[in-house]
């Protein structure tokens, strides 16, 4: 029982530099989200639940603590016998290496990784997504329409088209032009960076275009328009659910929000489809007598003493007594004084808020205020008027 | 440092706990939210740096080895050493002992293949945090046969009533263990002796044809050896009925008892569920409550425990009670000194009020 149906490479090497300091010591699949989680969970999970038992994950900037977290891959059912998760960072070879150039690039380098479970099907994922979907209907879907290479697509707001990938389609949903973020977009379906090819056929488009000296080795502007350019059989795949990009700030503030909608769209209570994500084991959360909690994700380990509204709150937080933490997501470990004031804000893992301070502006589309370096915070610091 | 192992002897425990322990024994009982009884003595013995736990459970012990699984939840999932589930062995035609002792015949490799030197042995009904490794640097200290643990308390609850007391000297020596139910030297149910000495006397203890191994071992030699006392300051309590249990429960609504309890340095593990947090909604009013993950609020608490993926609608109201793992509390339903066990759903506009000093039990995956 050597070979495997479908491995799942996910690029988890991106700086994600829009997250600005967020980002500055973990990759950003580690970021934070939605009151216990990190993003790489979702894809992570997603595998697990669609019976993917064999992912390679590719890492590049700022590894420890993605390393770490990833571990032998049990909080995702991943530590297996054969297959499980695999970290694969760059390496050196005799005929010398270096840093991954590019996407294309960072699969090409692991042809040996995957070339151990001869896989009939390799499916492409990236770390910065929030979403659940089941990748194993695509991989029949894939199968059933004996493509050669299947890409999920969601459909955006026509407006918003033009900032992704864009697949232009026949009536039977094959795909016959790919045009990366057009000026004039001919469809509104975007590219979810979501993959699956047959791997005898990427592994030869993968060598040809590791040969290739003016190639960029990105799956978006080399690969698929290389298989494209053959007629080589690429079909979309519809998606239909929650799906965000998380790249900047506000983007991940405005994912986090949307989870304390009335019933939200991305459901993270579904049992039958988990998120999994490490467990920190802390105690339950305490509300204590003074304080009120409206509309919010509060995880275990915090203790609440202010008034939290309408707020995504991680584990082990302190919120002290005539607090206000209003539209705001607050990461693992924070202690908030007291008389603290916190809107529209994300305030990173560790920080210390000091009695008194002023955080955020309060007016409706203001900009988001990121408090993310570690260390503490005094009063009126980041006030505004 | 010295290796331990550890014991929990859960044979002599009595199920008292009417309801909630119809269908377990008390140390599966749930408490505090998100763990069950067993989780403190095994996380005590975890950070404590015991790599080799023995459970001797004889009666009710499915819920308690579903929750144990392999131990992982500890890091107790080990190549050498780990959890060890240990029913007694029905059939063993070399055994002629009764009582606990019937254990420690049965399951004697445990103590011989150990690799440790001391043996910690504990129930499950002491809530407690405590570092055995201080107790046996005293136990060496006192050059002791075997110390006990005990705790001063300041007020005698009916709990204490079934368990031993302890004479003292100035030595810290233990001169009698007794049932006087007006001392309040409470024995804890854990004591730690050499690995060596107690096979010695679990041998002598089955060749006199005794059955119990604390009282005719340890207790019924007390003039000939040597046993210390080692008094616990931390928090502590005492499980062993619905009122104890109720009244311990509520008293983790206080910071200062919450936090001796739930150390930072010594924290208590348990079974992982992969539940979201928590979701208190425009609706909600929680105040004075600790509550577990996965919990739906769109209702009142106050003065309460939530166990893990409880949802109570909008215009509940739920007072001073405990509510376990995914109970479903509908819309204008009102709990009053409520214990609800796992899975019950009380239904719409459904009132059910107990008395302060007697919780209302609701037993397990009932409809009301």
């Amino acid at each position: 029982m050597k070979n495997k149906e479908c491995v799942a490479m996910l690029l988890a090497g991106g700086q994600g530099t829009r997250l600005k300091s967020l980002t500055k010591q973990i990759a950003k699949p580690a970021v934070y989200f939605g009151g216990k989680y990190r993003i790489i969970d979702f894809p992570l999970s997603n595998c697990t639940n669609s019976g993917i038992d064999t992912v390679g994950v590719l890492t590049q900037y700022e590894p420890l603590i993605l390393n770490d977290y990833i571990g032998i891959g049990d909080t995702w059912d991943l530590d297996r016998k054969h297959g499980g998760v695999s970290v694969l960072p760059p390496f050196m070879q005799a005929e010398g290496g270096g840093w991954y150039s590019g996407t294309a690039n960072a699969i090409h380098r692991n042809l040996k990784f995957l070339n151990q479970y001869e896989p009939e099907h390799v499916l492409i994922l990236s770390g910065d997504h929030i979403y659940k979907m089941d990748y194993n209907a695509m991989l029949n879907h894939h199968k059933e329409t004996g493509a050669d290479a299947t890409i999920s697509v969601i459909e955006v707001p026509w407006e918003d088209a033009n900032r992704f990938g864009i697949m232009n389609t026949d009536e039977e949903g094959r795909i016959t032009e790919f045009d990366e973020k057009p000026e004039y977009p001919k469809s509104n379906l975007a590219s979810m960076g979501v993959y699956i090819f047959r791997w005898d056929v990427l592994k030869q488009y993968l060598i040809e275009d590791a040969e290739k000296e003016n190639s960029s080795h990105d799956f978006g502007k080399d690969i698929i328009p290389a298989l494209l350019y053959d007629y080589k059989k690429m079909m979309a795949y519809t998606f239909e659910g929650y799906w965000k990009d998380v790249g900047t700030v506000e983007s991940l503030w405005g994912a986090n929000m949307d989870l304390l909608k009335k019933n939200p769209e991305l459901n993270l209570n579904d049992q039958r489809w988990r998120i999994y994500s490490k467990n920190p084991n802390q105690p339950p959360q305490y509300i204590a007598p003074a304080a009120t909690v409206k509309n919010a994700l509060i995880n275990e380990g915090c203790r609440i003493y202010g008034k939290v509204d309408t707020s995504i709150i991680f584990y082990d937080v302190h919120v002290g007594e005539s607090s206000v933490v209003k539209d705001s997501v607050i990461m693992p470990g924070v202690k908030i004084g007291k008389n603290v004031k916190i809107h529209r804000a994300i305030v990173a893992k560790g920080s210390v808020i000091e009695d008194g301070a002023v955080i955020g502006d309060p007016s409706p589309d203001s900009e988001i205020t990121l408090v993310a370096d570690e260390g503490s915070v005094l009063a009126t610091s980041f006030a505004t008027n | 440092m010295d290796r331990i192992a550890g014991i929990i002897n859960l044979d002599h425990e009595q199920d008292m706990m009417d309801e909630l322990t119809y269908f377990r024994c008390g140390a599966a009982v749930p408490f505090a939210g998100r763990y069950r009884m067993i989780d403190f003595t095994i996380s005590n013995m975890t950070n404590s740096r015991i790599e080799s736990v023995a459970v001797f459970a004889r009666r009710k012990y499915r819920s308690l080895m579903d929750h144990l699984e392999q131990g992982k939840a500890w890091d107790l999932d080990r190549k050498r050493g780990g959890l060890f589930i240990l029913p007694p062995d029905w059939n063993d035609p070399t055994d002629i002992s009764k009582g606990d002792l019937q254990h420690f015949h049965n399951n004697i490799d445990f103590i011989n293949r150990t690799l440790a030197d001391y043996l910690v042995v504990s129930g499950s009904q002491n809530i407690c945090n405590i570092n055995f490794q201080d107790v046996l640097q005293e136990h060496k200290k006192a050059d002791a046969d075997v110390t006990v643990i005990y705790s001063k308390v300041d007020e005698l609850y009916p709990e204490h009533q079934r368990a031993h007391k302890l004479d003292i000297d100035e030595n810290n020596r233990v001169t009698a263990i007794h049932n006087d139910h007006s001392s309040t030297n409470v024995y804890m149910d854990m004591y730690i002796i050499e690995k060596d000495y107690m096979y010695e006397l679990i041998e002598k203890c089955i060749a006199h044809g005794c059955s119990h191994f604390f009282l005719d071992g340890i207790k019924a030699k007390l003039p000939e050896i040597n046993i210390h006392a080692y008094e616990y300051t931390g928090t502590h309590a005492l499980i062993n009925s619905i009122e104890s249990y109720y009244r311990n429960s509520s008293k983790l609504l206080d910071a200062t008892e919450h936090d001796n309890l739930f150390k930072d340095e010594a924290p208590v593990f348990t079974k992982i569920k992969n539940e979201a947090p928590s979701n208190y909604t425009e609706t909600s009013s929680v105040r004075n409550t600790m509550v577990a993950n996965g919990c739906v609020i769109e209702g009142h608490v106050e003065d309460s425990i939530l166990f893990r993926g409880v949802k109570v609608a909008e215009g509940a109201v739920i007072k001073n009670s405990i509510i376990m793992q995914r109970c479903e509390i509908e819309g204008d339903a009102v709990l009053e000194n409520v214990i609800l066990d796992k899975d019950c759903n009380i239904s719409n506009g459904k009132t059910l009020i107990g008395a302060p000093e007697k919780p209302y039990v609701v037993a397990k995956r009932r409809t009301m």
